[in-house]
């Protein structure tokens, strides 16, 4: 196969080079100029404009065809929905100038291709002509920018209450989710408290993170409940990515980053929505930071209300906790790996009476 | 100020008179040239070069993306085991590629290559000047590009690999060689590199705003002076104004990597250890890097637009359509693009407030955009259009330009960016609008303006064919890119098979990198045919394509000083193309108005 490859285009070039040649032998046989542009030139690159113009339409026709059933399926949240609707409205908009555009484009270039029969029309300008063409654009733009800017104040502006508080923590090449627990609160967390077995720096003297707990892989929210994320990172600048709610914000050491939205289709339902049994609501990073950044992602899952309740509450009691709570504080049916961190944080919190 | 321009003109005269006496050496007059036609051919033979190589890698990296794990021999035999294993790219190589190439684009050949080529051949010929103000500060803009693009290419070379933070190497990935190879040494030639282009750029952008503004000859007045020279200057000032930000971006992050400075660093555990970084930000390092690449996109696009403003009216047979509204879009281009540059920053957690108010200015640019566009279009209208090789690239850049321009309304609407940002939609957005229309910009500019620069004439079968297939190719290789973006596939991913979401989206990638090897195979015609007409080409007569400008005044020939004997005499614009009652259907801007008749455009039989 490769092989073949490499013959293809070693034929290619060799091929060009001899058609160019024959070309430039051919015009000096004929006693013609290689510069002028005559007749049949005119002729012939007058229907290449026209005949490429339908071309390119068609193919970006073909594209539409083939292509819009493999785009994202229909938006999974309620800020997804309205930008979805926005963008469908601004993208009939500049399709229309796009084609039109073009069209007028290729076609003068076909219709006024050079002829003997004809002179130029002398036409420097045009102020009516020109006060249209900046005008028009003008009123367009302020249009999309009144209904631009209005949604993105609404999206921007942070849900007060009501809302399931989460973490998502990048780092080179994976990501943590810390969910706030039943205080729906996040306790204070930093870099410099970063150990192995405590990776997000988790505060422990913060009560607000005794109830933190960790998830990898994958997790979990509920449908029609507002979820709100907030981001820090370890090392360098990710971005956390949800194509399927159209979300996304960057995740900046030394700066607290957020966003949220509430789903409104569940996994389930997305699954049937796009016949595939298998198919997954996914975080992906979308900012360049290493060598995998292309690997690094985490499945989400949206449940029903009742089943994420569930869900919640089994991982709440078995999973690690996000912080290594004191030794007093650690509940005793504790799963071993927590018992290990508390050990450590114990050595940490021989300095506990000066926190930094 | 006349008056100082016409005793730098005598003075000028003197010192070429003295200068004819000794035959100049290899050495002055193809090394280290002060002659602004020589600069210009050699940054357009450096760019080519550079340009050659931004290429091959883009193809490099464009096989991985279309089969990835395929395993290719010559990538083995080029890249070596360690970057090429059994001939599958390596995932830090291939981002080492995309941002070599990038830079290499945009830096070496659109900006560097572009401005000097044709700003160093265009602005003494078009304004009736001898030679730039220092022919000194332009030979040292040249070989400050040279050294620059030389340690670029050389940093590929280096143990750890080139820099692979992206071409707009963000901190901390660029600043920590803990986080990616390419963050070592790579990077800090990168930077290197990059100092030096700026200096470059300054001497040159400084060169080509004192010769506008002082050397034009008589009767030349800023209202006549063509939109190439328009487009040159404003660009030049944009760079003036924007590249010494970079540098001061530069320095700062070369200090945080040198010298443990917090300028973009803070809060940041990476390999095992919490560094001591704290109090910094990387968006301070992107609101400088922006503050001067949104303008640097425009430093790029702007010669581009002049050459076609030229190429257009010329091939058309008609005056450009609203020239004024064509100066006029070129200083609110210039202007806007200054206050525009958090459109690339919208998901980074900057105050949303602000979001909106670069939302508001980044639309109001569109505005100017849709004013040339329209503009060229009705400049083709009943014109009489001459499709040279030139021309043909020229009208392909009005499409790109227009194809491009469209998506940028979509990403300025920051609502539609949240999705958007960082994904294949924005690479196909500026590949079309800036990439293709630049390189397209610049090929008419080489075809149009080769009998300037090498006396002979390039071979318009050739022309055609590679005109044709490039435009073919280019729509291919970036239209279908549009659709990547919407269905959420992030830029600068290795490949897009380590989780099923992007599974069926294979075939478009193959489909991609069919349309760049042939693309680039195109290219092939294009560097035969014009090294082979440097040589060969049919002698070029005086002016071939029947131009006003005064650069085709001077006759045939390089001479120093550009015009034996005088300087030419400017009487009219240089747009008078099929002016009623004239003989020709061009009158160049030497040749004097008639009784009664007026300058500008401005017709007494006007309706
Ligand atoms: C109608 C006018 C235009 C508008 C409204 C516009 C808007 C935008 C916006 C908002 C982005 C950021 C997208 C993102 O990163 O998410 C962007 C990216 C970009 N635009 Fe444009 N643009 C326009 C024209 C141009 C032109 C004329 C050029 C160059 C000649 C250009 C070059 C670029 C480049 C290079 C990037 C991407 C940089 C990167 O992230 O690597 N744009 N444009
Ligand atoms: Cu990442
Ligand atoms: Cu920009």
């Amino acid at each position: 196969m490769k092989f073949l490859v490499y013959i293809a285009i070693a034929l290619v070039i060799t091929a060009v080079l001899y058609i160019a040649r024959i070309l430039e032998l051919s015009a000096a046989l004929r006693g013609e100029k290689q510069w002028v542009v005559n007749k049949r030139d005119t002729k012939l690159n007058a229907r290449l404009m026209l005949i490429y113009f339908f071309a390119f339409m068609a193919f970006v026709a073909w594209q539409f065809y083939e292509y819009v059933p493999l785009m994202l399926p229909v938006a999974a949240s309620d800020i997804g929905a309205e930008i979805d609707w926005l963008m469908n409205v601004n993208m009939v908009l500049i399709m229309i100038i796009f084609v039109l555009t073009n069209a007028v484009l290729f076609y003068f270039a076909y219709k006024y291709a050079q002829s003997d029969e004809r002179k130029a029309r002398f036409y420097p300008d045009n102020h009516k002509l020109e006060l249209l063409w900046t005008v028009v654009p003008g009123i367009v733009l302020a249009v999309i920018i009144v209904f631009g800017i209005s949604t993105w104040t609404k999206i921007t502006t942070m849900p007060e209450k009501d809302y399931i508080l989460i973490e998502l923590y990048p780092k080179q090449f994976d990501w943590t989710a810390r969910y706030a627990g039943d205080d729906n609160k996040l306790g204070h967390a930093e870099y410099k408290k970063i150990t192995d077995l405590n990776p997000l720096g988790v505060d422990s003297v913060d009560q607000a993170s005794w109830d933190d707990f960790l998830i990898r892989n994958e997790f979990h929210i509920p449908k029609g409940k507002t979820v709100l994320f907030q981001f820090r990172s370890r090392d360098v600048i990710h971005s956390a990515y949800f194509p399927h709610f159209r979300q996304q914000m960057n995740c900046v050491p030394g700066m607290n980053t957020s966003l949220y939205f509430a789903a409104t289709i569940t996994t389930d339902s997305m699954r049937m929505i796009t016949g595939n049994k298998e198919y997954n609501y996914i975080l992906l990073c979308n900012k360049i930071c290493g060598a995998s950044h292309y690997a690094m992602q985490m499945n989400i899952i949206v449940d029903e209300p009742a089943d994420y309740e569930k869900w919640y509450n089994e991982k709440k009691n078995t999973t690690i906790f996000a912080m290594t709570k004191p030794v007093e504080q650690a509940p005793k049916e504790e799963k071993p790996m927590v018992t290990d961190s508390t050990k450590t944080d114990t050595t940490n919190h021989s300095g506990e009476k000066k926190p930094n | 100020m006349s008056m100082e321009n016409h005793g730098h003109h005598d003075h000028h005269e003197a010192h070429h008179d003295h200068h004819e006496h000794h035959e100049e050496s290899f050495i002055t007059k193809y090394v280290f040239s002060q002659d602004h036609k020589m600069i210009a051919r050699q940054f357009l033979i450096t760019a080519t070069v550079m340009a050659v190589i931004g290429m091959l890698m883009s193809i490099i990296f464009r096989l991985q993306l279309a089969w990835p794990g395929e395993k290719f021999g010559f990538i083995n035999w080029m890249l070596g085991d360690k970057w090429g294993k059994d001939g599958i790219l390596d995932s830090n190589m291939y981002l080492a590629l995309v941002t070599i190439h990038g830079t290499i684009m945009v830096f070496f050949l659109l900006t560097g290559g572009l401005s000097g080529t044709f700003s160093n051949l265009l602005i003494p010929y078009q304004i009736g000047a001898r030679d730039m103000a220092s022919g000194f500060m332009n030979m040292l803009s040249y070989w400050f590009f040279f050294v620059s693009s030389f340690i670029l290419v050389a940093s590929c070379y280096v143990e750890d690999g080139p820099a692979s933070s992206g071409w707009t190497v963000y901190p901390p990935l660029s600043a920590l060689p803990q986080a990616m190879p390419g963050s070592g040494l790579g990077t800090t030639l990168w930077l290197v590199s990059m100092t030096l282009f700026v200096v470059s750029a300054l001497l040159g952008g400084l060169n080509y705003i004192i010769t506008v503004l002082n050397l034009r000859t008589e009767g030349m007045s800023m209202r006549r002076l063509p939109l190439t020279i328009w487009a040159f200057l404003v660009t030049a000032v944009l760079g003036l104004l924007s590249f010494p930000v970079l540098v001061g971006a530069v320095v700062l992050l070369i200090m945080d990597r040198s010298l443990g400075t917090s300028f973009y660093l803070s809060d940041i555990y990476i390999g095992g250890q919490a560094l001591h970084y704290t109090g910094g930000s990387p968006v301070l390092y992107q609101h400088l890097f922006w503050f001067l690449g949104h303008p640097e996109v425009y430093i790029i696009i702007l010669p581009a637009l002049g050459i076609a403003s030229e190429v257009i009216a010329v091939n058309s047979r008609k005056p450009i359509f609203g020239y004024k509204a064509m100066v006029g879009s070129i200083l609110t281009i210039g202007f806007l693009s200054f206050i525009v540059w958090g459109h690339h920053m919208f998901v980074t957690g900057m105050n949303p407030f602000l979001g909106s108010i670069f939302v508001f200015t980044t639309l109001l640019i569109a505005i100017p955009s849709a004013v040339k566009a329209f503009n060229y279009i009705t400049t083709l209208w009943q014109g009489n259009i001459r499709f040279t090789p030139g021309m043909l690239f020229a009208i392909g850049l009005v499409s790109t330009f227009v194809s491009g321009g469209v998506t940028g309304i979509i990403l300025a609407d920051s609502t539609l960016d949240i999705p958007l940002h960082d994904t294949y939609f924005v690479v196909a957005h500026f590949h079309i609008v800036m990439g293709l229309s630049a390189v397209l910009g610049m090929f008419a500019g080489v075809y149009h303006w080769f009998p300037k620069m090498f006396l002979r004439m390039m071979n318009k079968k050739l022309g055609y064919l590679h005109f044709w297939l490039t435009f073919v190719c280019a729509y291919g290789v970036f239209f279908p890119q549009h659709f990547l973006g919407l269905a959420g596939v992030p830029r600068r991913y290795y490949t897009n098979t380590e989780f099923p979401l992007f599974d069926n989206l294979g075939d478009m990638n193959v489909m991609i990198t069919w349309f760049a090897i042939v693309g680039a195979l195109a290219q092939v015609l294009f560097l035969f045919n014009f090294f082979y007409s440097i040589f060969r080409g049919d002698r070029a007569p005086d002016n071939p394509w029947n131009s006003n400008t005064l650069e085709w005044t001077n006759g045939v020939g390089h001479n120093h000083g550009n015009w034996i004997g005088k300087l030419p005499v400017v009487h009219r614009w240089a747009y008078d193309y099929s002016k009623p009652g004239k003989e020709h259907d061009f009158v160049p801007q030497t040749v004097p108005l008639e009784d009664g008749e007026k300058d500008g455009g401005v017709t007494d039989d006007h309706h």
